[in-house]
């Protein structure tokens, strides 16, 4: 009774934030910010920048969807999440959308009730090791010392791949990528094991890069993508879609540069329909004719995205590999929009 | 007759409920007992409806499955096919065993700090109360954190040891000391029936053996002395004792060093002491000990000076006055304090997440709740977990404290 | 003859002369300290060694330390090889160290001024003798005005909030007579009565004299452990007061209840309630509503706190010789009026070293937050900074910061804690 008065008092002292029931999207409209969790810093998907913003692959989904649903890039307000805290973070309503590299594994989606909305990053677990110690495979580590990011799949892929090679090997547990990093460079551990596009980055941050190579194994696959909770099929749908947008903007050739006129018309339907000068898809969705011109507004397509974040000509260098278009020979392939 | 030396029948009254102190208590306990029902019926129901939403359950299922991860230090069997009931457990002995030698490290610094911080040299004790005011007034999570960086960037890495011009050596060629741990000679057994755990067991028992023998032999020079007045001089025997049989029973078993060598990444063989529970230990049995050093100071300063003067006419010379008189004492008011001490750090171990140590923090508050997502039982069961382990503590030190209290009437 | 037998008398005393060298000044006083004895000796000698070899490794780097550059890189360039600190990383990052790095740079001003009351506020409470209690009415309003000016938004959401309390305590001095409950109850009713139509209110006029909000995730760096442990220890001394009375009190219930709570609390590292806090505390609370984590962290350091406080005063209320107790009876004051006419005023004067104590440990353990994933102090450090690209691998001065941010505040409480139990010492011994 007591702690009832007490909350009220303090929902009315305007410390409580707002409600998160089952209608998610009418709650971030109410809000007027979308609660997006992200990681508390892995450089390249999301990482604060020297002026405190966010920036990265993953956060550029994060606004993509604010554009969307509330018309504006901005109104995100980013919660870091650990491994840890991620999975409550996103069950007990305190963020809407989970953009942290998640991997898309059955027990999360069944078992802990999420919702994986696609995929916007294929990636895997590898090895990184100081050139110095002329590794070239990762089987050759026998007796190694590896410093793993714990709070991922990562242990148990690695806690795998040892045991089916036969080979032994000392984990050194850490728990962010910021911890791991001076472990690895002091030579606490010969091996830092994550997700390849982590590593990369991580590797991206160091003084020289040049001196650490990336072994070639791949041990695991690593499907990353935003996640909702289950239940919620209309905001899921958003996320889906928006994801979705990004992805068939860069395959249709719509870019932040083009996007403009392209909104006025086009002879390609498909580009309408996603456009929203033909048909009803944003109002399908709850949203308005605008908002996938938002959304790729937001940030620029998928492929934009990437080169941005993460591409070629960042200190990151991810080649597109895997995340390539299909029509390029990699595995992005978005359902048709109509 | 009767009827006149009744009191008038009582009429109760509602009002008296809050107003008579006889009832008053009543009334209020049963409002307790009924708020306390209502708010727990109030999170319980909560629970059950956010559950609901999110589908979940409550379940402890997931402790009879297979972990999937290693833990790389492990006092008992353990790989990555092992339970996460198991893998609770490797965390339980790890948090144990920090606190162990942290509070055997912090005790030993402590009273050494704080019998110094009394000394009458005046830069020793100047110097001991820098340490205890720095340590006790910067929290123990930066401690730890600055700790581990240190011992990682200072000390060589095996890297290090490598190559025909090495940056560093090994000392004496028995020990090596590097960022990730401290690799030591390790004693085992050559004959084959002692190569097992037997081997020490047969030194346990000889060493207990002279144990008895030591104090038979201390028994009997008192005794003489108290007869003769002339304590004969027993020292050589006294070592005799602890070392002659000891060494013949290492002799025969075959005692042989397994020295640590670089091979390969690591070294291998002897003892590996990892940096994290070096580190971590350290950390925290400084850190305590400042706080022990000012629990024994206080201690000291408690006996009152007539004592040490009574002892010093007495004849007995400063470091007797001190072993004789003046700690035995202050042990009585050091232990209670001692006590919440070896708690506080024990409590603190679970600080061992920040430096990668796998404390029953790590294990099944760490990855276990990582990888199954069951937050709520996780968290209750490490509550548990580590609301056993204190109670254990304090009901073991109560104990003890009662059996060296001054008997009072 | 007679005179003659006395050879010699000095009529006057000779003047005095100055001890030997060795007896006075200096020497003496390093003979005595320093080298009483061999053992002693032996000793300074390692404490001096052990002084060099500190200074002799703290001077250059501090001398030659570099304060201008934007990255660790650059600074080992200008130091060549040199040794020297890179306090660079301070100076780059002062800001993020204090407010944290989403805490709007243009609001800086607002912590900064609520920090600089809080000493105003604090000084009749620290200082009750020097200060005029007038200012009295200054800390009672502080809170509010602290909340304001730190998270933002309307004045009218701490305006209504003082209304309550007003509202509250006038309702408690109507009803007092009947009966102390009774008066407790009017006043919580009365209060929240208040609250409730006064949120209508701030809520339809949230631009009166408004701040820009600022949430409360954004608070960070060493403001955060400020905030937390100034709030926390606050909100758990009465806390910890119900507690230790309940822990004393006759009624069974009551008291079986505040042990459980009690030892369960102190039972437990702070780390597992923190991720109570942060993983399990959200599935207790009714489905929609959704506190931030800031103040979730508040609510579970408060009551851990809360517990080890009423342990201090407990250990108060024990000290008190029972005739208090008795005499208190004897004048006819009821339960309520005992405890706070009586018991708890010398019971508190006791526990105050123990309650300072107990805030201190508190102030330091805030540092724990940065595990679960907040960015206080040590969160930024071990975070943004040291993963960023230019900071990557500065420890020393990093971490000396952090120290020379916690170790005065500690210090000077604990010597505070001593100087006032020397004031309050009213027993002559």
């Amino acid at each position: 009774m007591k702690t009832t008065l007490m909350l009220g008092a303090m929902t009315v002292a305007g410390l409580a934030a707002g409600a998160a029931a089952a209608a998610t999207l009418d709650d971030v409209k109410a809000r007027g910010k979308l609660n997006c969790g992200v990681t508390t810093g892995l450089v390249g998907f999301a990482a604060p920048d020297a002026d405190g913003e966010w920036q990265g692959f993953d956060v550029g989904v994060c606004r993509a969807v604010a554009a969307a649903v509330l018309g504006d890039a901005s109104a995100v307000e980013f919660v870091p999440t650990t491994g840890k805290t991620r999975f409550t973070a996103l069950a007990s309503g305190e963020i809407d959308l989970l953009a942290r590299n998640t991997t898309w594994t059955f027990s999360r989606d069944v078992d802990l009730k999420f919702e994986f909305v696609g995929i916007n990053y294929y990636d895997g677990q590898g090895f990184m090791v100081p050139k110095e110690l002329g590794v070239s495979s990762a089987k050759e580590l026998d007796g190694a010392t590896v410093c793993i990011q714990t709070g991922t799949t990562t242990e148990l892929n690695l806690a795998d791949f040892f045991r089916t090679n036969n080979i032994s090997y000392e984990p050194v547990p850490i728990e962010t990528n910021a911890e791991a990093q001076p472990l690895y460079l002091e030579g606490a551990c010969d091996v830092y094991t994550t997700d390849a596009s982590g590593l990369a980055a991580t590797r991206a941050a160091f003084e020289n890069p040049g001196d650490h190579v990336v072994l070639p194994e791949i041990i695991s696959k690593e499907p990353l993508g935003p996640l909702v909770r289950h239940g919620d099929n209309d905001w899921g749908d958003i996320a889906r879609w928006t994801l979705n947008a990004l992805i068939a903007a860069e395959e249709l050739g719509v870019t932040s540069a083009n996007i403009d006129e392209l909104a006025a018309g086009t002879n390609n339907p498909e580009i309408n329909r996603l456009l929203g000068t033909e048909g009803t898809l944003g109002e399908m969705l709850g949203l308005d004719a605008q908002w996938a011109v938002r959304a790729i507004k937001a940030g620029g397509n998928y492929g934009e995205l990437f080169e941005k974040n993460i591409g070629e000509n960042t200190p990151i260098g991810l080649a597109r590999g895997l995340n390539a278009q299909w029509t390029d020979g990699g595995l992005l392939y978005s359902p048709p929009f109509r | 007759m009767s009827t006149l030396s009744d009191p008038p029948a009582e009429s109760f009254q509602l009002s008296q409920l809050l107003n008579d102190t006889r009832y008053r208590s009543y009334t209020f306990q049963f409002i307790a007992l009924i708020l306390l029902i209502l708010a727990m019926a109030w999170l319980g129901y909560n629970l059950a409806q956010n559950l609901a939403a999110a589908g979940l359950n409550i379940s402890y299922e997931f402790l009879g499955e297979p972990a999937g991860y290693d833990i790389n230090q492990r006092l008992i069997e353990y790989d990555s096919q092992s339970t996460h009931w198991r893998a609770a457990i490797v965390g339980v002995l790890n948090t144990l065993l920090v606190a162990v030698l942290g509070c055997f490290m912090a005790t030993v610094i402590g009273v050494v700090v704080g019998v110094l911080r009394l000394s009458k040299n005046w830069l020793v004790s100047k110097i001991m109360a820098i340490y205890v005011e720095i340590f006790r007034n910067v929290p123990v999570l930066i401690w730890i954190l600055i700790i581990m960086a240190v011992f990682v960037a200072i000390l060589p890495q095996p890297r290090d040891f490598r190559g025909d011009d090495p940056a560093a050596s090994m000392v004496l060629d028995l020990f090596a000391f590097t960022g990730r741990g401290f690799y030591l000679p390790r004693p085992y057994f050559t004959v084959e029936w002692a190569s097992g755990g037997t081997g020490w067991l047969v030194v346990l028992a000889v060493l207990v053996g002279s144990f008895f023998g030591a104090r038979a032999l201390a028994k009997w020079a008192t005794a003489t002395q108290e007869a003769t007045g002339q304590r004969p001089t027993t020292w050589y025997f006294t070592l005799g004792i602890w070392f002659v049989p000891l060494a013949f029973v290492l002799l025969v078993m075959g005692l042989a060093w397994d020295i640590p060598a670089l091979k390969g990444f690591n070294f291998q063989g002897g003892i590996f002491m990892r940096n994290s529970l070096i580190a971590l230990t350290f950390a925290l049995a400084i850190y305590t000990a400042a706080f022990i050093a000012e629990n024994v100071r206080a201690g000291i300063l408690a006996i009152s000076k007539g004592q040490t003067e009574a002892a010093a006419s007495l004849g007995l010379r400063p470091n007797r006055i001190m072993n004789l008189v003046i700690l035995p004492q202050a042990l009585r008011v050091i232990i209670p304090p001692l006590i919440s001490q070896y708690l506080n750090l024990t409590k603190n171990s679970s600080l061992a997440i920040a430096v990668g140590y796998m404390d029953l923090t790590g294990t099944l508050g760490g990855i276990t709740l990582n990888q199954t997502g069951r937050a709520i039982e996780a968290v209750l069961l490490l509550m548990l977990f580590y609301l056993t382990i204190s109670l254990s503590i304090s009901f073991i030190m109560n104990i003890y404290n009662n059996s060296v209290k001054l008997k009072e009437r | 003859m007679a005179d003659k037998s006395i050879a010699f008398v000095r009529t006057e005393m000779l003047p005095q002369q100055a001890p030997p060298a060795s007896q006075s000044g200096v020497i003496k006083w390093v003979r005595e300290n320093l080298f009483p004895d061999v053992l002693n000796s032996i000793l300074t000698l390692v404490a001096l060694y052990f002084i060099y070899k500190i200074v002799a490794g703290a001077w250059p780097w501090l001398s030659n330390g570099i304060w201008t550059t934007s990255s660790l890189a650059e600074c080992r360039e200008i130091l060549d090889g040199a040794t020297g600190g890179c306090f660079s990383v301070l100076t780059e990052r002062w800001n993020q160290l204090l407010f944290g790095f989403t805490y709007p740079t243009e609001e800086y001003w607002r912590p900064t001024l609520a920090f600089v009351l809080l000493f105003v506020a604090a000084a009749p409470l620290l200082f009750a003798m020097y200060v005029p209690r007038q200012v009295l009415y200054f800390t009672a309003l502080y809170p509010f005005l602290a909340y304001w000016l730190i998270w933002g938004g309307t004045i009218l959401i701490p305006i209504v909030a003082i209304a309550g309390f007003v509202v509250g305590y006038l309702a408690f001095t109507r009803v007092e007579r009947q009966s102390f409950a009774m008066g407790l109850l009017a006043a919580v009713v009365a209060a929240a009565l208040t609250w409730w139509i006064g949120g209508f209110v701030s809520g339809a006029l949230s631009g009166f004299v408004a701040l820009p909000e600022v949430p409360s995730r954004d608070i960070g760096g060493f403001m955060l452990n400020f905030i937390l442990g100034v709030v926390c220890v606050s909100l758990s001394l009465p806390l910890g007061i119900v507690l230790a009375l309940g822990r004393q009190s006759d009624m069974p219930i009551i008291r079986i209840i505040c042990v459980v709570f009690i030892e369960f609390i102190r039972g437990v590292p702070l780390i597992t309630l923190l991720f109570v806090a942060n993983v399990v505390l959200a599935y207790f609370l009714p489905p929609g509503t959704n506190f931030d984590l800031i103040l979730r962290v508040i609510i579970m350091i408060t009551l851990f706190s809360a517990a080890y406080i009423a342990e201090v005063i407990r250990g108060g209320l024990a000290a008190l010789p029972r005739g208090q107790y008795e005499a208190a009876d004897s004048l006819g004051l009821d339960y309520a009026q005992s405890m706070r006419l009586i018991i708890m005023p010398q019971a508190l004067k006791i526990s105050i070293p123990g309650i300072v104590n107990v805030a201190v440990g508190l102030f330091k353990d805030t540092t724990l937050v940065s595990v679960i994933s907040m960015f206080d102090l040590v969160g930024m450090i071990r975070g943004p900074i040291l993963a960023s690209t230019e900071w990557n691998g500065v420890y020393w001065e990093l971490w000396g910061f952090a120290i020379l941010m916690f170790f005065p505040i500690c210090y000077g409480i604990s010597q505070y804690s001593q100087w006032l139990e020397r004031q309050l010492a009213t027993d002559h011994r």
